[in-house]
């Protein structure tokens, strides 16, 4: 990695660590319906949830594992309240660097709306492919998220999960390049449906998603291809147990589209541990295999992840 | 008089019954009724000394409080105990209880199960069983 990105990176994180400071301080300070506007205002956020149920920010931004997409809002608004959090994700692979920072808000338990920007790094590689060492492909992803029924968290005398469903734009730059390796477009867009379920008296939590979507490597090398150009139905699963009230281990797994001929797409797993240090920071860090990517197979590396909220 | 106690009674047989599992390990694994106890003890003096909920408790007597609560976690874990408080709906009725203000007192019961050193996945157990009330007692 070069170093400007290196001082890009720690700049993320002093960020976070300046976001997170002040919401520290203010941990003990109950919500408050009355008083100045500011004060109403912050009331909204009530941090009502119950620690790690806002579940972590996916690599795409929304509420999730860190791979997977859940039906869960992100954040610890309740049903009256509102939840704002921010990431920054850091995977190193062998051959590459993918990082994503990003921002999300969870309205009333129910909305939830995300930006992310995923940056990847082709280090070695792209001057390997001719574009140049450390050339860099860069995605915006604007996601929106609805849960349509069900409580993952309440309903522990059901069986019917917690639904979501939910679309992510996403955007792609040197659209001429993708074009050159055989992807349709620059840019598209992913529709799921995802069931999330905490199995409480097991200490379980179990997620199943169904993705339409046309996204080569999530959408960093464009979407369509070649070999096939329309949406195909991708899965993610994820299961995670809960040590405690602040630490879960779990796994997930993704399969994505094989569109291109140029290389050969493979699905996508982590194991994971995630830290939650309170409601307004938790840490995530995972081992993730993505397979191959373009000239370089066992892509698989550790995977970092730091979210802060309000 | 007499048909208004075999209402009571089969309600209140329906409610056990509904819960009750023949030598329900986790009625032990809390401890039994003293256990429970114990648990509640502590989780009300959390409920009064938190600022997000004490207001709910302003007039609550607070010893029949405990009692009822000690029973209805004993039921609720498949102890033998007999429930003679109010249903949930009931009970909340007008306190204007807030998602926030559940979830703050299952903090607060789960640090008072903390105390009592029940294991994290017990206590799971215990709440997995009681969440469902949430419907009942948020009515805001």
């Amino acid at each position: 990695m070069r170093i400007a990105s290196r001082a890009v990176m720690a700049a993320h994180f002093a960020l976070a660590a300046v976001a997170a400071t002040p919401v520290l301080a203010d941990d003990s300070n109950p919500s408050s319906g009355s008083g100045s506007i500011v004060d109403r205002g912050m009331a909204m956020f009530d941090d009502g949830k119950l620690l790690a149920t806002g579940g972590v920010s996916d690599l795409e931004g929304a509420g999730g594992g860190g791979l997977t997409t859940w039906a869960l809002t992100t954040g610890y608004g309740t049903r009256d309240g509102i939840g704002l959090d921010g990431h920054f994700t850091y995977i190193a692979l062998p051959d590459y660097a993918l990082w994503t920072e990003g921002a999300a808000i969870g309205l009333w338990d129910r909305v939830e709306l995300s930006y992310a920007h995923l940056t990847f790094d082709t280090e070695k590689v792209g001057e390997e492919l001719g574009l140049g060492k450390g050339f860099e492909f860069d995605q915006d992803v604007v996601g929106a998220k609805v849960k349509l029924t069900g409580d993952a968290i309440y309903d522990q005398d059901s069986w019917i999960p917690q639904i979501a469903v939910g679309a992510q734009y996403k955007s792609t730059d040197h659209v001429d390049i993708l074009h050159a390796v055989g992807a349709k477009s620059g840019d598209g867009t992913d529709f799921y449906i995802a069931a999330t379920k905490l199995f409480l008296a097991e200490s379980l939590l179990v997620d199943a998603t169904l993705r339409e979507t046309k996204a080569n490597q999530f959408g960093i090398l464009g979407f369509g291809g070649d070999k096939n150009s329309g949406y195909s139905t991708e899965f993610e699963g994820s299961a995670a147990y809960l040590f405690s009230r602040d630490f879960a281990v779990g796994a997930e797994f993704r399969t994505k589209p094989d569109n291109l001929s140029i290389a050969q797409e493979n699905d996508a797993w982590d194991l994971f541990a995630a830290y939650f240090i309170n409601k307004h920071v938790s840490v995530t860090l995972a081992y993730l295999n993505l397979g191959n990517i373009v000239i370089k197979d066992n892509q698989q590396g550790a995977y970092l992840s730091l979210q802060v909220g309000l | 008089m007499h048909r208004k106690f075999l209402l009571a009674a089969s309600v209140a047989l329906t409610i056990s019954s509904s819960f009750a599992r023949a030598d329900d390990p986790l009625f032990h694994d809390l401890g039994g009724r003293d256990g429970i106890a114990t648990i509640v003890d502590d989780a009300t003096s959390n409920f009064l000394s938190d600022p997000r909920i004490k207001a709910t408790f302003d007039n609550t007597n607070m010893d029949r409080f405990k009692v009822n609560l000690t029973d209805q976690l004993c039921l609720v874990a498949g102890g033998p105990c007999e429930y003679k408080g109010h249903s949930m709906s009931e009970a909340h009725k007008g306190l204007h209880v807030t998602n926030a203000d559940f979830n703050a007192l299952v903090e607060d019961l789960q640090a008072g199960m903390d105390k009592a050193g029940v294991p994290f996945a017990t206590q799971n157990r215990l709440l997995a069983r009681l969440a469902p009330m949430q419907r009942d007692v948020v009515t805001r």
